[in-house]
C-alpha cells in the first residue's frame, strides 16, 4: 500500500534577511538592475534539512521538538501550503490543516456565513456544508451564537467554530498544529475523541504537539526534529524519551547557570576557595536577617562561625539539577569552620514554585545531639525517592545553633526541577497503586 | 500554468463565496448598509458636478449636456479599475494568514477583488440607467438611446474585466516583493485619472495628445461606454475595442504567468 504521506531528502531553505536587502525596494532595484538578483538567496538557513520518512495509512504520527526545530515548517511543507527547496515528498488523498484555527474568518460577517466559507475554502462544496452544518455547530457549542458577527466571538468561541469546521471538512490527512489547548477541558477531550474515531475510519493524522503525553498515548509513530534535522523516529515512547533527556540535559545547564547567578548576587559560594569565601561572607554580615526565614526572598545570611561553603545536588550518578519523580536525590554540603564549635544543628527545606514548604527538617527536630565540629567537612542529606510532582523546586540550607541563631542561611539558592510522565497533581506522590474487581477493566496496551 | 487554471476552475464555488462575503462585509455595520451601493456614486457624481459646472465652468466643452451623465459614463467603470487595483495591491499582504496557514490559490485573492468591484459597478447601473431615463423624458438627451449600440456594452465590460484582472493580477504579485508599490499606486492612478478622457471629452484634445490618448487603454474604455450610453450614432469605436480585447487577453495571461512565477514566494514573504 502506498504510504499516506512520504518525504525523501526534503528540505525547506528560508532566506534571512542580510542588511542590504531590507533597504533594497523598488527603486533601488529598479536604479541597480538587480531585480533578479534580489529574488536569489543572499544569507539561507534551512528550516527542515533533508528529512526523510514515511507515514502509513490510517496512523497516528507525532512530531516533536523544540521551538524553532522545524516542526511548523514540515506541517506546512505536507499541507502545501510552502514548497520544499529540494527533496521529493507526496501526500495521498484530500488535506485539511489545523495549522491556525479560524483563519479567513471575516469578522463582521455571522458565524454562519463564516462556516460556509470556511468549509468552501478548506474545500467542502455548499452542499456538503448544508447537510454538516448542525453537526458542525453543535461541536462547536455555538448553537445559541452561531447568527452573531463573528467579531463578538471570544477568542475560545471562535477558535472552536474554526476547529468544528476543520475537523468536518472530513480529509483523508489531517495535520494538526498544536491546537489542542483550543477551549477548556471537556472541549479538549472531544478533539481527542474526533481524532480517535478519524484513526478508527483509517484516516491519517500528523501531530505537531508539545504535549508529549499525548504523542506516547495517541500515536502510532513519533519524529523528533532538532535544529530542521531529524533526530529520531520510530516507537513513539522510545522517541519521546529520547526528546526529554535531550531537554533534560539543556535544562541542567540553564538550571546550574540561574542557580550559579543567584549565587553570586548574594556573595555567596561558587568557587571553591574557602579561604577566599570566607571573607565574602564575612563581608554580609551587616545585611539584617529577616524576621520570617519562610517568606524571605533569596539571599544569605549569617555571621559564621560555620560557614556553607558549597552545596551540590547530585543523583545516582554524580551533579545533577533535573531528576524524575522518585530519583534518589542527595544533597551535599561542604562546610568549614576555623573553630571548635559544640552547639550546631544542620537544616534543609524544599520549597515548591509558589513559595510552598513541601518539607523541612533539621538534625535537632530529629534529635541528634551535636557535640563538636571544626575545620572543613562534608554533611550528606539524601532522600532515597524523591516523591514530588513535576515542578520547579527550590532549596534552603541552613547552620545554626539551638536556639535558633543563625551561623549561615541560603535562602532558596538551590534549584532543581523533578520530571514525572505522570501528569499528577499536588505536592506530594504518596507510593501508591491501583487495583479492580475483575468487571473493571481498562485497556492495558496503552498504559506506561 | 494550465494545471492551475483547471484548479482555479474547481475553486469557482470559493470565488463566488468570498464575492458575495465582500459585498456584504463592506457595508456591514453603517446604517445605510446595501443602499451605499446606491449612494455612494450618486455622491461622487454630485461631487464632480459641483466640481465642473460651478467651480471650474469654463473647463468642460460646449457639447456636453447634460454634463452629469457624461461625467457618469466614464466615471464609473473608473471607479471599478482603480478600486479594483488599490485592492489588488494590497490583497496578498492583508490576507496573509489565508497565504500562509491555509492551502489556498492565491490568485482567488485579485479575482475576487477585481470582480466585487464588478459588482459595485453593475449596482451602479440603476443609478444610471434612472438618470438615462430623467433626461429621456425630459428630451436633454444629446440622441435617442440606441439599442444595437447597448449590445455592445456586455463587450467593453467584458474587455475591462480582463484587462483590470490582467493589471491587478501582476500588482498583487510584485507589492508582495516591493511595497512600495502600494503607495506609488495611488498617484499613478490619479495621474491616469486626469490622462484619461472623463471628465472632458476627446474632442478637447490637441492632437499631439490624442497620440498619446491612443495608448492609454482606458481612455479606449471609457470613450466605448460615452459613446455608447451618451453619444448619439452608432458605435464607431468597436475596432479600437477589439484591438483592445486582444491585448487584454493578453496582459491577463501575462499576469497569470508573473503571479504563477511568484507563488512559491508568497508565503514566505508577505
Amino acid at each position: 500500500m502506498k504510504p499516506a504521506i512520504e518525504l525523501k531528502d526534503v528540505s525547506k531553505v528560508y532566506r534571512r534577511y542580510a542588511y542590504r536587502r531590507q533597504f533594497s525596494t523598488l527603486k533601488s532595484a529598479l536604479l541597480r538592475g538587480s531585480l533578479a538578483s534580489d529574488f536569489s538567496p543572499e544569507e539561507t538557513f534551512s528550516a527542515v534539512d533533508k528529512v526523510s520518512f514515511q507515514v502509513t495509512k490510517g496512523s497516528a504520527f507525532g512530531i516533536v521538538g523544540r521551538n524553532g526545530s522545524g516542526k511548523s515548517t514540515m506541517l506546512k511543507l505536507i499541507a502545501g501550503i510552502t514548497k520544499p527547496t529540494a527533496g521529493f515528498l507526496s501526500v495521498q488523498g484530500r488535506i485539511s490543516a489545523l495549522i491556525e484555527l479560524g483563519a479567513g474568518f471575516h469578522p463582521e460577517i455571522s458565524g454562519r456565513e463564516n462556516v460556509f466559507i470556511n468549509g468552501v475554502m478548506l474545500g467542502l462544496t455548499k452542499r456538503e456544508i448544508s447537510r454538516r452544518f448542525d453537526e458542525i455547530v453543535e461541536f462547536a457549542e455555538l448553537e445559541d451564537f452561531i447568527d452573531a458577527p463573528v467579531k463578538t466571538y471570544s477568542s475560545g468561541m471562535y477558535m472552536r467554530l474554526g476547529f468544528a469546521v476543520a475537523v468536518h471538512v472530513d480529509p483523508d490527512v489531517l495535520l494538526v498544529d498544536e491546537v489542542l489547548a483550543v477551549g477548556d477541558e471537556g472541549f479538549s477531550l472531544k478533539c481527542i475523541d474526533k481524532f480517535s474515531e478519524y484513526k478508527r475510519r483509517g484516516k491519517t493524522i500528523v501531530l505537531v504537539t508539545h504535549g508529549l503525553g499525548m504523542v506516547e498515548r495517541f500515536c502510532d509513530e513519533a519524529l523528533w526534529l532538532d535544529g530542521g534535522a531529524l533526530r529520531g523516529i520510530g516507537d513513539p515512547r522510545r522517541v519521546v524519551h529520547e526528546y526529554v533527556n535531550e531537554i533534560g540535559k539543556t535544562e541542567e545547564r540553564v538550571l546550574a547557570l540561574g542557580d550559579q547567578k543567584a549565587q553570586e548576587a548574594v556573595g555567596s559560594t561558587v568557587s571553591e576557595d574557602i579561604e577566599k569565601n570566607q571573607e565574602r561572607g564575612e563581608n554580609m554580615v551587616p545585611r539584617e536577617e529577616p524576621k520570617d526565614m519562610f517568606r524571605a526572598a533569596e539571599g544569605r545570611w549569617g555571621p559564621g562561625p560555620v560557614k556553607i561553603v558549597k552545596v551540590l545536588l547530585e543523583g545516582d550518578d554524580g551533579r545533577r539539577h533535573v531528576f524524575q519523580s522518585g530519583d534518589r536525590f542527595v544533597v551535599r554540603m561542604r562546610i568549614n569552620s576555623p573553630e571548635e564549635v559544640k552547639d550546631f544543628v544542620f537544616g534543609v527545606s524544599i520549597f515548591n514554585s509558589e513559595g510552598v514548604c513541601c518539607y523541612g527538617t533539621n538534625t535537632f527536630i530529629e534529635e541528634m545531639q551535636s557535640t563538636s565540629l571544626s575545620g572543613d567537612g562534608e554533611v550528606l542529606f539524601s532522600i532515597d525517592r524523591l516523591d514530588l510532582v513535576e515542578g520547579t523546586y527550590k532549596l534552603d540550607v541552613a547552620t545554626h545553633n539551638r536556639d535558633g541563631f543563625q551561623y549561615d542561611y541560603h535562602r532558596l539558592l538551590y534549584t532543581f526541577r523533578v520530571k514525572s510522565r505522570t501528569k499528577d497533581t499536588g505536592i506530594y506522590r504518596p507510593g501508591h497503586s491501583w487495583s479492580f474487581t475483575p468487571n473493571i477493566k481498562f485497556d492495558s496496551s496503552k498504559r506506561s | 500554468m494550465l494545471v492551475n487554471l483547471r484548479r482555479l476552475f474547481r475553486y469557482r464555488g470559493l470565488i463566488q463565496t468570498l464575492v458575495a462575503r465582500e459585498l456584504k462585509a463592506r457595508y456591514r455595520g453603517s446604517v445605510l448598509g446595501f443602499f451605499w451601493s446606491f449612494a455612494n456614486p450618486l455622491l461622487l457624481l454630485l461631487v464632480y458636478t459641483f466640481v465642473f459646472s460651478v467651480i471650474l465652468p469654463g473647463f468642460r466643452g460646449g457639447d456636453l449636456e447634460p454634463y452629469a451623465l457624461f461625467l457618469f459614463c466614464g466615471l464609473l467603470p473608473w471607479t471599478w479599475f482603480s478600486s479594483a487595483l488599490l485592492e489588488s495591491s494590497n490583497v496578498l499582504i492583508a490576507n496573509g494568514n489565508l497565504i500562509k496557514k491555509v492551502m489556498f490559490p492565491a490568485e482567488i485573492l485579485p479575482i475576487v477583488s477585481v470582480l466585487s468591484n464588478m459588482f459595485h459597478f453593475f449596482f451602479a447601473i440603476p443609478v444610471l440607467t434612472l438618470f438615462l431615463l430623467f433626461y429621456g423624458l425630459n428630451g436633454q438627451l444629446p440622441g435617442t438611446i440606441n439599442f444595437t449600440e447597448l449590445i455592445w456594452l456586455p463587450v467593453v465590460v467584458m474587455v475591462q474585466f480582463l484587462l483590470t484582472l490582467g493589471f491587478g493580477l501582476i500588482l498583487a504579485a510584485l507589492t508582495v516583493h516591493f511595497r512600495d508599490l502600494k503607495d506609488l499606486l495611488g498617484n499613478l492612478l490619479t495621474l491616469w485619472f486626469f490622462a484619461t478622457p472623463i471628465i472632458y471629452p476627446m474632442s478637447m484634445l490637441p492632437s499631439g495628445g490624442k497620440f498619446l490618448m491612443d495608448l492609454n487603454p482606458m481612455a479606449h474604455l471609457a470613450i466605448s461606454y460615452q459613446e455608447i450610453l451618451f453619444y448619439d450614432g452608432p458605435f464607431g469605436h468597436w475596432k479600437w475595442l477589439i484591438v483592445l480585447a486582444i491585448l487584454a487577453v493578453g496582459l491577463t495571461l501575462l499576469g497569470y504567468a508573473l503571479f504563477d512565477r511568484l507563488r512559491d514566494s508568497f508565503a514566505e514573504e508577505v
